[in-house]
């Protein structure tokens, strides 16, 4: 296939044109080193879609087991029905030993394959560490420039919780009754407190009242040993209790995220910029490690650097791009 | 002692054939002719629209018609099925699930139509639908609202209908989705304790009436090749039932604890190679469930031998049942009385089977039950692990398969000299013309009635009221059987299980041919993937309403094992839904598995709407139970390869998929 005009390319996925959204995300898990100027260029494209800066971009994260994926379709039926589109990045581990995955998502999804406003896409980890990948983040923002709403789904507590972050407006954590670790982290203060708790399979109500509860004690606990102090003082995370199989609690749930979503309508832009800032040193830091950093003036130069740049119009890859050349030709002159 | 000298000998089990097909005129005059070779029994089989609650003129029931069992869609259907047939004198069985309340309230209806009170009626309706979310596949509605409909049908019928068998719990398709003897008779009194438990919930039938519930639970259990073992399966099966049903439920009377069981013999093991081999097979397998008379199966239905092939036709059905009558009444099996009270042997491996089943099935307790079970997708995970450990053990040749993957070699068959005359075929026609006669049958009834009717069901239904009489009400008022569930849809919603293939894991071996040949394909996708700039994407997708998905679950696992990113959709999707995914997951190649023999209808739809979609280069390879001929017409409408139960090598299919990834690639 010629190689074919980004701009072009751009305003199909910007009209949501599913062909063109499915040949840029198929663009951005492109991991040959040519292609990397391409997917930089659309993203370049993308950056200033009108849906873009409206929209939402919910991350939604949890241990295994615990119904994502259908509290995941709920959701999006949920916003279809309030006549907003939803673009679905769903990302499940790679197996080490072979490389290949699963991604089973869609097997929990019943959707009406002619909804126009509506688009799935599975993702796998590809070995990387951490949950959500080079091209999961750069899906998000593919899918973020053609729907109103992009939700962002990943297994796991930590390090893809903190991935979530960077391409998130809305973190909502997942839990279902009974997921103790989950309290313990919280309460240590070694989980970020999310914007959004939900407790799912919330069928039983006395187990979920219970769970909502003993969440409510946690999040207290952690505030007390001053986890959080970066975080936002005026919002308080909301517990919202679903059964995403009987599709209970989910118009709370959408409110809540709308909610969340007018919270930080100030502070947008800013957060959004925060998050791309520390993609940039991620994705650089995994690429070149603590050397490249060091190279470059360590952790602090970097992120003012990175701030600059952005701020000057430059997108991520592009910039990381960049970086990693003025590290190569730094290692040319030592 | 008889008289003349004879020893007494003991009453022969019911004799049944499952059978079904095309209309319910033509599966009547089948019902008789088997009734006239001596069969003692009915056993329903249903097309796949009644078992999953759709009409005939349904988008989703296309294909599907009179495939695998005869389309049932409203009180007339069921006339035709039992025409000339008195049901007073029947002993019916039908494989009927998410449905079942409403094929019985029809049932019912028919009998009152002949004038037969329905309290005489005989037979089984088989109920059991949390094994649909594990292995069949014809669900509808959440795990809850399965519950209620199963246990609104015991607590009706056990008064009503008193000598009806309202449930049969069935291990039977564990043990095809590839359950161990051990997993097989857990997951079975898993499944019994969970919907005992919800009957007693319900508060409907008082304690101390509660041993006529127990009395009418009975079981539906397959019966495979290892023939010993399975005979003390069963005899497990009765240690374990009279443990649970005295001390859980404390049922004091012996009648009623007794382990009531039909069978089918293993259809997993019957082979597309040399297959007249399986009528050996069937006959062995057999024997594991008469030979004992104090575990006997007091019902059986037998395979035909060329079930891997196609449709049996009643020839070899009457097979099959020969060899029942010749077990039966020419052999003295029947005058003695248990041949192994007191064998070492079997005791041993009894109690063995006994104990390991007793610990899983508190492990499922303790995970919160058969229901949560289902849920959390942990016992599916199970069997999809065991499943595919049988399968690598034949590959592997571990595990001997006669004419498969040993003594391969044979003499060419008469019997299957003009293959596609060995199978029967489903007139392609059937679909429209009971569209047709269905769009009649709804000119000529009475409208309000049926409306009526219908919102009695959805009021019933939003309660916690018993929903048989309003089914029956709603029989005799012409409902269909896609109304019926359309109604309780709306008010319940639907279910999608849990797959059991994300987390299943795999041993596999670390050195040898075996793991060589592994270690070659990732190569070959590894390679694939720095060519390709990313890794290769394979869709594997179940159009139709066929619920056998083992044969999709374990490809989607093989794939994932030499290094595919798998996309996998579980049973029932649409071939709309296949090219909407494969669109928006950007795949390189579609697999569809189709086990209802409708791959005609529904392949060469998925290809033309690729096609049409502008995704006409992707290649699409099927597997099912496809004759050759059908195999030729799918190849020559654009489908890259066709794979039948003949290739149990899966490395091989995963190398020909590699194949075409890569030569679909070298042509872009």
């Amino acid at each position: 296939m010629p190689p074919s005009d980004p701009s072009e390319d751009g305003l199909r996925v910007m009209s949501a044109d599913k062909a063109a959204i499915s040949r840029a995300l198929n663009l951005v898990e492109d991991r040959r080193p040519g292609s990397q100027a391409r997917v930089a260029a659309l993203l370049a494209a993308l950056k200033d879609a009108p849906k873009a800066a409206g929209g939402h971009r919910v991350g939604l994260t949890g241990p295994p087991g615990v119904g994502k994926s259908t509290l995941t379709a709920a959701l999006a039926r949920c916003v279809r029905r309030r006549g907003r589109t939803v673009g679905v990045v769903a990302v499940d581990p790679s197996s080490i030993r072979s490389g290949g995955s699963l991604l089973g998502d869609r097997a929990r999804m019943s959707f009406d394959p002619t909804d126009a406003g509506l688009f799935v896409r599975s993702l796998a980890t590809a070995g990387e560490v951490g949950g959500l990948t080079y091209a999961a983040n750069s899906a998000v923002r593919v899918l973020a420039s053609a729907y109103d709403m992009v939700v962002v789904e990943t297994t796991g507590v930590g390090q893809s919780e903190v991935d979530v972050v960077d391409v998130a407006d809305t973190v909502v954590l997942v839990i279902q009754p009974g997921s103790g670790d989950v309290l313990q982290f919280l309460k240590a203060g070694i989980m970020e407190i999310p914007d959004i708790l939900v407790v799912n399979k919330a069928d039983q109500e006395e187990l979920a009242r219970r769970a909502v509860a003993d969440l409510r004690g946690a999040i207290q606990t952690a505030l007390a040993v001053g986890a959080g102090a970066e975080q936002d003082s005026d919002w308080q995370t909301p517990i919202v209790a679903t059964s995403a199989t009987q599709g209970t609690g989910m118009d709370a749930l959408v409110d809540a995220l709308e909610q969340h979503r007018a919270h930080i309508q100030g502070t947008l832009v800013a957060r959004r910029r925060q998050g791309e800032v520390s993609w940039v040193l991620d994705l650089f830091s995994r690429k070149h490690g603590e050397h490249g950093v060091s190279t470059l003036g360590g952790k602090a130069e970097l992120q003012a650097l990175a701030e600059r740049e952005l701020d000057g119009g430059e997108t991520p890859l592009a910039l990381c791009e960049h970086l990693s050349r003025d590290y190569v030709a730094a290692l040319g002159t030592t | 002692m008889a008289e003349y000298g004879k020893p007494e000998r003991d009453r022969p089990w019911i004799m049944r054939t499952y059978s079904g097909h095309s209309t319910a005129t033509a599966s009547n005059e089948l019902y008789r002719t088997n009734l006239a070779k001596g069969q003692t029994g009915l056993s329903v089989a249903f097309d796949l629209p009644t078992q999953t609650g759709y009409d005939p003129d349904s988008a989703l029931a296309r294909g599907e018609v009179g495939k695998v069992g005869v389309p049932v869609s409203h009180i007339g259907d069921m006339r035709a099925l039992f025409d000339g047939l008195p049901l007073d004198q029947m002993n019916t069985s039908m494989t009927i699930n998410a449905t079942a309340v409403w094929l019985l309230s029809l049932y019912i209806a028919t009998a009152e139509d002949q004038g037969v009170d329905h309290h005489v009626l005989r037979g089984t309706t088989q109920n059991d639908i949390i094994k649909e979310y594990l292995s069949r596949g014809t669900h509808i509605f959440p795990p809850a609202a399965s519950m209620r409909l199963i246990t609104d049908l015991i607590t009706y019928t056990v008064d009503e209908v008193p000598k009806w068998n309202p449930i049969n719990i069935c291990s039977y398709h564990l043990q095809e989705a590839g359950a161990t003897p051990t997993q097989e008779l857990a997951y079975a009194l898993a499944t019994a304790i969970g919907v005992l438990d919800a009957v007693k919930a319900t508060g409907r039938v008082p304690d101390e009436e509660f041993g006529k519930v127990v009395a009418r639970m009975s079981f539906f259990v397959n019966a495979g090749i290892r023939f010993v073992e399975e005979l003390c399966k069963m005899r497990a099966f009765v240690e374990l039932w009279d443990r649970v049903t005295r001390e859980r439920y404390g049922v004091t009377d012996a009648k009623q604890r007794r382990f009531r069981y039909g069978i089918q013999v293993n259809s997993l093991g019957l082979t597309e190679q040399q297959p007249e081999n399986n009528m050996i097979r069937i006959v062995l397998e057999m024997l594991a469930v008469t030979l004992s008379k104090d575990a006997r199966a007091r019902a059986i239905q037998l395979p035909a031998w060329n079930e891997a092939l196609g449709l049996p036709r009643p020839w070899d059905q009457q097979w099959s049942l020969r060899a029942q009558q010749i077990l039966a009444y020419e052999t003295d099996l029947l005058e003695y009385d248990d041949l192994f009270n007191g064998s070492a042997v079997v005791e041993a491996k009894t109690q063995q089977l006994v104990d390991s089943a007793w610990a899983e099935v508190q492990e499922v307790l303790k995970r919160g039950g058969a229901v949560q079970g289902v849920e959390t997708g942990y016992i599916k995970q199970k069997l999809v692990e065991s499943n595919a450990a049988r399968l690598r053990a034949i590959e592997a040749g571990e595990q001997v398969v006669v004419g498969v993957n040993k003594y391969v070699e044979g003499a060419p068959s008469p019997l299957t000299e003009n293959l596609d005359e060995a199978i029967l075929t489903v007139d392609p026609e059937v679909d429209a013309r009971q569209r047709a006669a269905l769009a009649r049958w709804k000119e000529s009834r009475d409208d309000a009635a049926v409306d009526a009717a219908l919102a009695e069901i959805e009021r019933v239904a939003r309660t916690d009221e018993n929903l048989m009489s309003a089914s029956i009400a709603a029989a005799h008022a012409g409902v269909t059987t896609g109304e019926w569930a359309n109604t309780l849809r709306q008010v319940w919603g639907e279910y999608r299980a849990p797959t059991g293939v994300a987390g299943a894991s795999v041993k596999a071996s670390r050195s040898g041919a075996a793991a060589e040949k592994i270690a070659g394909l990732r190569k070959r996708l590894d390679a694939l993937e720095s060519q390709m700039g990313r890794r290769a994407k394979l869709l594997v997708g179940k159009p139709g309403l066929d619920g056998h998905s083992n044969g999709a679950e374990q490809i989607a696992i093989k794939a994932r094992d030499v290094g595919f990113d798998v996309v996998y959709e579980g049973i029932r999707v649409s071939p709309e839904q296949i090219v909407a995914s494969a669109l928006e997951e950007g795949v390189h190649l579609i697999g569809l598995s189709i086990l209802s023999g409708s791959h005609l209808a529904l392949v060469p739809e998925v290809v033309q709407r690729l096609r049409d979609a502008g995704l006409g280069d992707i290649p699409v390879v099927a597997g099912g139970i496809i004759p050759e001929a059908d195999a030729e017409r799918l190849r020559a409408e654009g489908v890259a390869a066709v794979y039948t139960p003949k290739d149990f090598e899966l490395d091989n299919i995963m190398s020909d998929l590699i194949d075409l990834v890569d030569r679909q690639h070298a042509a872009e």
